[in-house]
């Protein structure tokens, strides 16, 4: 069996003595909420924290609430919670819609959504274990010098994963990072960064307590993931849309975002752009949008599935996502 | 057939199921004794090298260690065949893969273990890496090892059965394909895991999730040194195995070691990641089929056969040599094939080994041949479903490679897929992107011969009889799950007209039990279930005697049912089965009984005739519905059907869960499963590595991923199974694979002649001008020359033409095939396919 390595475990119960633990101890210590990413990492040595900072007992960081102008959602809400809650689903039905995409239920139901955005983005010379990234000579990403997706690239390529941020971008969602030394609210897009290892904007003590969900009413969003098994892979390609529309169906403003084929969720701006000012059913449109957006997808050699059938696959999945936009009935 | 059963052919709660279901079952890694310890092994992170120096120093003085064990340990080597005996528990001198076990650390937890692997230095003097067969075939130093044919070949074999050239030359048409089946691992979902310690007497017992105690019994005993009489050997319960835990393992073997050494027990329980490196799973199998056909009136008939197939073997013997012959062996079971030529060519490679994976070397070709059918029936215009049934070999034959065939039920496994998936009505006529496709096949009921040449039983059973009413059985058979306990307590309590839940079973143990050769090769039901009756039907003798005289009444007129002995024609006289061991121990004294079992002697008497023969053949049909995306390729399928002539269920359910497991198991490989390497860009790194050895990314479907399975139960007794019955746990996954393959060209016009049929590859032949996705060439090998073995029907006696005389009959006693001149007259014979009774499977409720 792996085995996880030797850790001391806090258990704040309050968010400023998390705060203060998480700012005391430094670098050594991780934030856990439900586990789900973290410990299968530490069991095979990814992350090595010494100091380990549960936030399950932190109250007041879970449960989905009405706030002015849309919904907050806790860091600590569990995927199932969020995947069932009817006010997201009544609200944004494609949050929902991802969330239920996630994993396994044994999975959601401990995997949180501060911990979906916070999830590591992954490569397969990575997700492995200690002893056979030893046989690889590790990679840049820890450990080791090259990165073995991209030899000659300076930084490394793994790809950001996780279901809920592509969705929660594309609607324009806000996030609240809380330090010891104060709250800041940002755009859920800004939480990300084009590199495989500093993949967080985030600094080391900030907590992550709530995504605030915008109103939608104007908007509609939707969701397309690609995977070899719909039972519980991770992404390999995301696609997520949001567009609002005047009431003749016309599109007024629109968002469009790729996950899996990059570090961080991709904006594809230039392809949302050729929507606007066009009904949200025009095909031409949707075909220009594909067209552009379909350029973004550049994967590399580091996840499930055929490098050149997942480029592929980018643009039915957008036509697909750009499609039910039209379909969606709210 | 319908004879009155009170155990057999009812759906009776598996005697171990309440264990399970509550969670009570012991698995080897449950096992837990007071100070014990825990090993972890350091395996290698380079694919082949020679072994310069261990220095274990560093990890020595980490706290809690308890000691480092090397090669150094091991002078002895060991391994499943006698043919090859190429590991040692800890490489002495070289490393051939990644994930070779170089170090062993005995430590106070599995911790501490693993942080001391980090502190053992290893020196490596890297060698050239065999990377794949071509390597394996164009690379002849260094060698892998320093036996086999050749260079890096480890086996070639070619056969010849009648002039194969000739028949194609004299056919109408000439089909040639190229097929890949990609490697592909057990996956079980129990780890292995081993307990071993010193029991009171300081004798040794080793306590394994081993599907094959008796062969570990005996590779304990030669690695160690050890007179087998001090070894005792626990097959625990298997958290599934499928091949996966039918070699002795070295993991087994260092672990009996350190408790030897250290006086402790000691347990070891491995990774996923160390599963992947045990493997000895599904050969990656390159084959070129080329058949002669014959157009008649009906459609065709084929005029031979050849067969070529390169098996990438990985780094070990493991049970390659039969393997190797196993992708020969069954192609002639299913349709008559009049002449025959097998070539098949094993190599190493820097890989874990390969070796027995359900179906043990006989997907790979049935996949080649299944799909060549159905091009050849498309290109003639023939129905596959009516040109299977009018070619299906019949029951009491020989094939072209002296296989004899008892009963098959082959046609009626087709008609019943036939009719459930509406095929006449719908195969060919489906829209755009939705196809059936169709494929059998056939397995064995146990090989005829055990590993290692003996003459001995190939399982026995022992029954001891409580004045109680308590019946005991002994039996060396493993339990892994496919429900072996189930079929030993049935097949006695049926004899002996008691409640299954009456007998004590007592399974895989060798202090306690006689030895069964294990769970491999779907031998258990067929050759434990009549070991099993012959001990029931002498307990029965005995009781009946008894009973008798007591009762004043010839033995005859007694029946044994419903816990009694009693007289047929007047039930109301008679005793309690209880009160009948009572009157027999009287006479008798303490009772107990023997049952032992030989398989039948084949007819075929040529150097690899071994591999093949069996008392019975399992055959089974499946139809697979489609959907394909025409687009991106897309795969998805809805529902299968699927048909097997187990001859008969012991017990339905079980006998229906292990036809889904295997379709489930199946549908896997066909769609997903690959045991695939990674190099890494060779100037900068000789890596080669596992692709993906974790249960996330090595992709096999869940659950929630299966479609609807359809199960039909054909019911054709075999006159040499255990009240008929014939296999059910391997058979029904080989035509998963070709169904699925034939269904995508019936849906998208497309040929995937490669498993796994993934959207990538079926995408890339939408695109291909060839409409086909697929190995372009099989290499040129350097064929040994043949042995010609002339078939049955063209004068035969099953020996060789060009073959020095080989030593017959070894096997005194043993049953003998009926004579050759019979069975060859029947060799091709016409039948009218009948019409047969169906038993329909619905699913459980
Ligand atoms: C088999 C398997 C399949 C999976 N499939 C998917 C999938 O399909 N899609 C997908 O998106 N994910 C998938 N996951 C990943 C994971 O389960 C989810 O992303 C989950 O939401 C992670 O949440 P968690 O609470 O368990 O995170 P944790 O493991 O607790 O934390 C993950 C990371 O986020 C940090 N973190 C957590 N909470 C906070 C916070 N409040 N503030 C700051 N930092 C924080 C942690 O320090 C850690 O670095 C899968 C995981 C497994 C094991
Ligand atoms: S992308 Fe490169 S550096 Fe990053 S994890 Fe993968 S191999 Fe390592």
């Amino acid at each position: 069996m792996m085995r996880l390595p030797r850790f001391r475990y806090f258990a704040p119960r309050a968010l400023d003595e998390a705060a203060r633990i998480l700012a005391g101890e430094g670098p050594e210590a991780a934030l856990v909420a439900g586990g789900t990413d973290l410990f299968p990492n530490m069991k095979r040595r990814q992350q090595t924290p010494t100091r380990v900072i549960g936030l399950r007992g932190v109250s007041g960081i879970r449960g989905v609430r009405a706030a002015e102008r849309g919904l907050a959602i806790g860091a600590m809400t569990s995927l199932t919670d969020l995947e069932r809650s009817a006010e997201v689903r009544a609200a944004w039905p494609a949050l929902s819609r991802a969330a239920s995409l996630i994993s396994t239920p044994p999975l959601r139901n401990m995997g949180t959504l501060g911990g979906n955005l916070c999830l590591d983005t992954r490569c397969n010379y990575w997700d492995q274990n200690y002893e056979w990234r030893k046989g690889i000579d590790f990679c840049l990403k820890k450990d080791g010098q090259v990165c073995w997706v991209a030899p000659g690239s300076p930084r490394c390529w793994a790809v950001a994963s996780s279901d809920t941020a592509p969705v929660l971008c594309a609607i324009g969602a806000e996030i609240t990072l809380v330090s010891k030394n104060g709250t800041r609210v940002q755009k859920v897009e800004q939480l990300f960064h084009d590199d495989g290892i500093a993949y967080l904007t985030k600094r080391p003590d900030e907590i992550l307590t709530e995504i605030r969900l915008p109103d939608p009413t104007g908007w509609r969003a939707s969701y397309w993931k690609l995977r070899r098994r719909g039972s519980f892979d991770f992404p390999v390609l995301g696609v997520a849309a949001a567009a609002r529309l005047d009431e003749s169906g016309v599109v007024k403003e629109a968002r469009i975002f790729l996950t899996g084929v990059g570090s961080r969720p991709h904006a594809a701006d230039a392809a949302a752009e050729k929507l606007v000012g066009h009904p949200i059913d025009d095909a031409r449109a949707i075909a220009e949008a594909v067209d552009a957006a379909a350029r973004l997808a550049k994967p590399l050699d580091n996840t499930d599935f055929m490098l050149g059938w997942r480029k592929e696959m980018a643009r039915h999945y957008l036509a697909g996502a750009l499609s039910e936009l039209a379909r969606a009935q709210l | 057939m319908a004879e009155k059963r009170n155990v057999i052919g009812k759906p009776l709660r598996r005697v171990d199921g309440r264990a399970k279901v509550t969670g009570q079952t012991r698995f080897a890694d449950d096992l837990a004794m007071p100070g014990m310890l825990f090993m972890k092994l350091l395996r290698s992170t380079v694919p082949h090298a020679r072994i310069l120096g261990i220095d274990a120093a560093r990890a020595e003085a980490l706290p809690g260690v308890k000691r480092v064990l090397t090669g150094a340990d091991f002078p002895i080597p060991f391994g499943i065949l006698p043919v090859s005996q190429d590991e040692h528990a800890l490489c002495t001198d070289r490393v051939r893969f990644v994930g070779d076990p170089v170090a062993a650390v005995i430590a106070v937890d599995e911790l501490t273990a693993f942080e001391a692997l980090d502190l053992i230095d290893v020196r490596y003097q890297p060698l050239t890496t065999i990377a794949d067969p071509d390597d394996a075939l164009t690379i002849s130093e260094p060698r892998l090892h320093d036996y086999g044919d050749e260079g890096n070949v480890h086996k070639k074999v070619a056969l010849d059965f009648g002039d194969v050239d000739q028949a194609l030359a004299s056919a109408d048409e000439v089909f040639e394909d190229v097929f890949f089946f990609q490697g592909n691992t057990h996956l079980p979902i129990e780890q292995h895991a081993t307990l071993a310690y010193l029991d009171p007497d300081g004798k040794l017992v080793v306590a394994s999730s081993t599907q094959t105690p008796h062969y570990l019994h005996r590779s304990l005993s030669k690695v160690l040194s050890l007179p087998a009489q001090h070894v005792r050997v626990i097959a625990t319960p298997n958290g599934g195995g499928f091949g996966g835990k039918s070699d002795p393992f070295n993991h087994e073997i260092v672990c009996a070691k350190a408790a030897l050494l250290t006086g402790k027990p000691v347990k070891i329980a491995l990774t996923r990641e160390e599963v992947f490196y045990c493997h000895r799973g599904r050969h990656p199998v390159l084959m070129k089929i080329r058949t002669g056909v014959q157009k008649t009136e009906q459609g065709f008939k084929i005029t031979g056969q050849e067969l070529q197939t390169l098996l990438d073997g990985g780094a070990y013997g493991s049970y390659g040599v039969a393997s190797t012959f196993y992708t020969g062996a069954l192609q002639t079971v299913t349709y008559q094939i009049p002449r025959y030529r097998f070539r098949g060519c094993r190599v190493f490679t820097c890989k874990p080994p390969c070796g027995p994976k359900r179906g043990h070397g006989t997907p790979q070709p049935r996949f080649g041949l299944e799909v060549q059918i159905d091009k050849i029936c498309h290109k003639l215009g023939v129905d596959p479903a009516a040109w299977r049934i009018a070619n299906a070999v019949p029951p009491e034959s020989l094939t072209a490679n002296w296989l004899k065939v008892n009963s098959t039920g082959l046609i009626q496994c087709i008609e019943a897929v036939v009719r459930g998936s509406g095929w006449n009505e719908r195969y060919r006529k489906l829209p755009e992107g939705r196809g059936l496709g169709l494929a059998c096949s056939s397995y064995l009921c146990g090989a005829g011969l055990p590993i290692y040449w003996n003459e001995l039983p190939h399982s026995g059973v022992q029954l001891q009889l409580d004045r109680s009413g308590r019946v005991a059985a002994f039996c060396g058979a493993t339990e892994i799950g496919q429900g072996s306990d189930n079929v030993l307590v049935a097949c006695i309590a049926e004899v002996l007209g008691i409640d299954p839940f009456d007998i004590r079973c007592v399974t895989g143990d060798t202090d306690l039990t006689p030895v069964d050769l294990g769970s491999y090769s779907s031998r258990v039901t067929l050759m434990m279930g009549n070991a099993a009756i012959e001990a029931a039907e002498r307990a029965r003798a005995l009781l009946a005697d008894a009973v008798a005289r007591k009762l004043e009444l010839p033995k005859a007129r007694l029946v044994f049912a419903e816990r009694r002995v009693f007289d047929g024609e007047n039930p109301d006289v008679g005793v309690s089965f209880a009160e009948a061991v009572r009157l027999a121990e009287a006479i008798h004294g303490t009772l107990g009984t023997t049952g032992s079992y030989r398989p039948p002697k084949s007819p075929g008497d040529y150097k690899g005739a071994g591999v093949g023969p069996s008392p019975a053949y399992s055959f089974s049909a499946a139809v697979v519905e489609v959907e394909v995306d025409p687009k991106t390729g897309w795969l998805k399928v809805p529902k299968i059907w699927v048909a097997h002539d187990l001859g008969r269920a012991i017990n339905p359910v079980l006998a229906r869960g292990q036809v889904e497991g295997s379709v489930y198991m199946g549908l896997g490989e066909a769609l997903m499963e690959e045991q695939e390497y990674r190099r890494l860009p060779p100037k900068l790194s000789g890596a080669n590595v596992h692709k993906f050895p974790s249960l996330l990314e090595y992709k096999s479907p869940g659950t929630l991923d299966m479609p609807e399975i359809e199960t039909y139960l054909i019911e054709e007794p075999d006159s040499n199974g255990p009240f008929g019955a014939k296999e059910v746990g391997q058979g029904p996954l080989l035509p998963i694979m070709p169904a699925v393959a034939n269904a995508v060209f019936d849906a998208v016009g497309v040929r995937v002649d490669e498993v796994p049929v993934t959207p990538e590859k079926i995408a890339k032949a939408l695109g291909a001008k060839s409409r086909r996705f697929g190995p372009a060439k099989f290499p040129e090998i350097a064929w040994p020359e043949p042995l010609e073995v002339p078939p049955p029907w063209e004068g035969g006696d099953g020996r060789a033409k060009n073959e020095r005389p080989r030593k017959r009959d070894r096997v005194k006693g043993a049953v003998i095939a009926p004579p050759v001149e019979e069975l060859r007259q029947s060799g091709a014979p016409e039948r009218e396919p009948a019409v047969p009774a169906l038993k329909k499977e619905g699913r459980p409720s």
